[in-house]
């Protein structure tokens, strides 16, 4: 066994010194403990595993079925206009644009909102509200995508197209993004539809970064006489800056990525149109509408490219994302001290 | 300073409000006009960003409520989908599809998920965990219709049709990541004295594991795998090419299978009346199931152990 000075200084050369003693302790269990907990590890292990073999997986399957397209039409896919199935001559450039114009257009109305519910919650808000706002908010989160589409389809379109759509066109028609037919269906309400989705994506990032800034932040700028708006940008906002920025990419991932809501609302038309009235089609919505549908090989190649396409951009957008909001939470595994 | 003229009012009444009166005039006299509007202006910039935030939240619900209430009827919940055109019809057949889907992606989805936190928080505060950690991060954000695709093409091509086990593979990987990121937050909330009492009374490391520290932490735990359960119980993407719809009664789990929020979308993008009746009244069950998820929850929690934790 070993001697007490010896266990004094392990203990000493390690943060954990309880854990350390009781592994050296437990080197002298029977084997009726150690060969469960040894393949308890195990099968721990390979659950853990399983996460990092589902991602591989998934980026395996995506480049594997999207071979023939990307032989076929090389860098030209993520430029040509033609999306002709029956001709077998595909690009992807509507789709792209739609997908960047529409998230575009929904972090454009959504970041001042969430970051005004943020800049709520976490410092005008009495605090009896605070919970009930931040569980609102993040009710908007649990809402499915479908659900958005219908109420997009039945109750946000028609009023875009009897209200608002009129007055952009008369207020900001000269501006060339408020011209044209008025659908109601279109990227105006892809994109306001998709706004209200990323809100609570957003918020609750913003709230987390701004609540790990230290309180004494806060009181040093009001003890300088700073009103509380000033307080908020100077001692709030500059220090969680990096965080947000994280969680509103994180917010962009979603939006790239999102299908339902938009697929059935935006009009589904693969054109680039300046304007925002015109209907448009995003990658997710086509592989949505038109997977089950493709006949040829080549098709379905194309398809699952735009998959792949979608996949690594929000794999990037994602990685990026969580490593700007750990710089502020302080790392991937908060460990309690 | 103005300090000073605090002094002159004689009465002790006066004297008791006069110190912060003083100093608060005197700092809004100091504060220049333009100071003073931006601060309000900021105010009222963040009020009316909640207000606008929750407006389209109470107008969803309030539709889902007024539009869905008046087709929920005995017949909606009991029947199967008429041919198109046709009036009448329910979706029952879909509800049970839901229930269907979604049992197969706990199975694959609440043991992968729970094994990977503790994993993370129990053997994994090294790199290794950290790439798992980021790996499930990232996992996270894949769009879900990318999910379907990889399952399409890893499943459904190979079963050679479209199946409930297919969208419930596509679901349950979806629901690893939530439940994997909460079962290692709340594990980590366990203070480790816990487990040393434990190993202090020759318990084994897996033992204490399940039954000390995941016990302790339940409430959490369940808390994230319902969060978990509730996201994907909503999503379509992922189920169009692998569970796919079906107009009929299916209880097998290799045939093409309803789901309510499949069914939702068909009705929705339909040209049919009925049928958009019928899709506020499937989106208002699906939403019910999902508040109600998250409802439950929230009891749990507000009364379990970890109070505040979740």
């Amino acid at each position: 066994m070993t001697s007490i000075p010896k266990l004094a200084q392990v203990a000493q050369s390690h943060k954990s010194a309880a854990t350390t003693v009781l592994q050296k302790i437990r080197t002298s269990y029977p084997a009726s403990s150690r060969i469960p907990d040894a393949f308890f590890g195990v099968i721990i292990l390979l659950s853990a595993i399983s996460v990092f073999a589902i991602v591989v997986l998934v980026a395996y399957e995506l480049v594997e079925k999207s071979q023939l397209s990307l032989h076929q039409f090389g860098i030209k896919f993520f430029y040509g206009h033609d999306w002709d199935p029956v001709n077998d001559s595909f690009g992807a450039m509507p789709f792209i644009y739609g997908t960047l114009v529409s998230s575009f257009l929904a972090l454009l109305l959504a970041v001042p909102a969430s970051i005004g519910v943020a800049v709520f919650i976490t410092e005008m808000c009495p605090q009896r509200l605070r919970a009930i706002i931040s569980f609102l908010v993040e009710l908007l989160a649990a809402i499915p995508s479908v659900i958005y589409g219908l109420w997009g389809i039945f109750v946000l379109a028609p009023l875009l197209r009897e209200y608002v759509q009129p007055f952009l066109a008369k207020t900001l028609g000269w501006t060339g993004f408020f011209s044209g037919p008025m659908y109601g269906l279109g990227m105006l309400a892809a994109g306001i539809i998709m706004a209200i989705m990323v809100v609570p994506v957003i918020a609750s990032i913003t709230r987390e970064v701004m609540t790990a800034v230290p309180q004494n932040q806060r009181e040093a700028v009001l003890a300088l006489g700073a009103t509380r708006w000033e307080m908020i940008r100077m001692g709030v906002l500059r220090n969680a800056r990096i965080g947000i920025v994280g969680g509103i990419i994180l917010g962009l991932g979603r939006a790239l990525g999102e299908t339902m809501a938009v697929t059935m609302v935006i009009g589904n038309r693969p054109e680039v149109s300046k304007s925002l009235f015109a209907p448009g089609y995003t990658m997710a919505s086509v592989i949505a509408n038109e997977f089950t549908e493709a006949t040829g090989d080549l098709y379905l190649s194309a398809l699952v490219e735009i998959g792949l396409a979608l996949f690594i951009v929000t794999l990037i957008v994602n990685a990026l994302a969580r490593l700007l909001v750990w710089t502020i939470t302080g790392g991937a595994a908060r460990v309690r001290a | 300073m103005r300090w000073p003229g605090c002094w002159s009012g004689p009465s002790p009444a006066a004297l008791r409000g006069c110190v912060p009166n003083s100093v608060t005039a005197s700092a809004s006299q100091e504060v220049s006009l333009w100071r003073r509007l931006t601060d309000h202006g900021a105010t009222a910039f963040a009020v009316s960003a909640a207000v606008l935030v929750l407006i389209p939240l109470l107008a969803i619900f309030i539709y889902l409520v007024i539009k869905g209430i008046g087709s929920v009827n005995i017949t909606f919940l009991t029947q199967t989908p008429k041919p198109p055109g046709e009036t009448g019809g329910g979706m029952a057949n879909a509800i049970v599809g839901t229930g269907l889907i979604l049992a197969v992606a706990s199975v694959i989805g609440l043991p992968l998920g729970i094994g990977s936190g503790i994993y993370l928080a129990e053997y994994g505060r090294n790199r290794f965990g950290d790439l798992i950690r980021f790996t499930a991060d990232v996992l996270n954000g894949v769009p879900s219709i990318v999910m379907g695709i990889a399952v399409y093409s890893l499943i459904v091509i190979r079963q050679k049709h479209f199946s409930a086990f297919s969208g419930g593979v596509a679901l349950g990987i979806m629901m690893i990541p939530t439940i994997a990121r909460a079962t290692e937050e709340m594990l980590l909330m366990v203070p480790n004295v816990i487990r040393e009492a434990a190993y202090g009374l020759g318990i084994p490391k897996w033992r204490t594991t399940l039954s000390i520290s995941l016990r302790t932490a339940s409430a959490g735990v369940i808390t994230g795998c319902m969060l978990a359960f509730a996201r994907v119980a909503g999503e379509t993407a992922p189920l169009l090419f692998t569970a796919f719809g079906n107009q009929f009664w299916n209880l097998k789990l290799n045939q093409p299978t309803a789901a309510l929020s499949l069914q939702v979308f068909t009705y929705a993008i339909s040209p049919y009346d009925d049928w958009h009746k019928q899709a506020w009244a499937g989106a208002l069950i699906l939403i019910l199931l999902i508040v109600g998820a998250v409802a439950a929850v929230r009891i749990v929690t507000s009364r379990g152990m970890l109070k505040g934790g979740a």
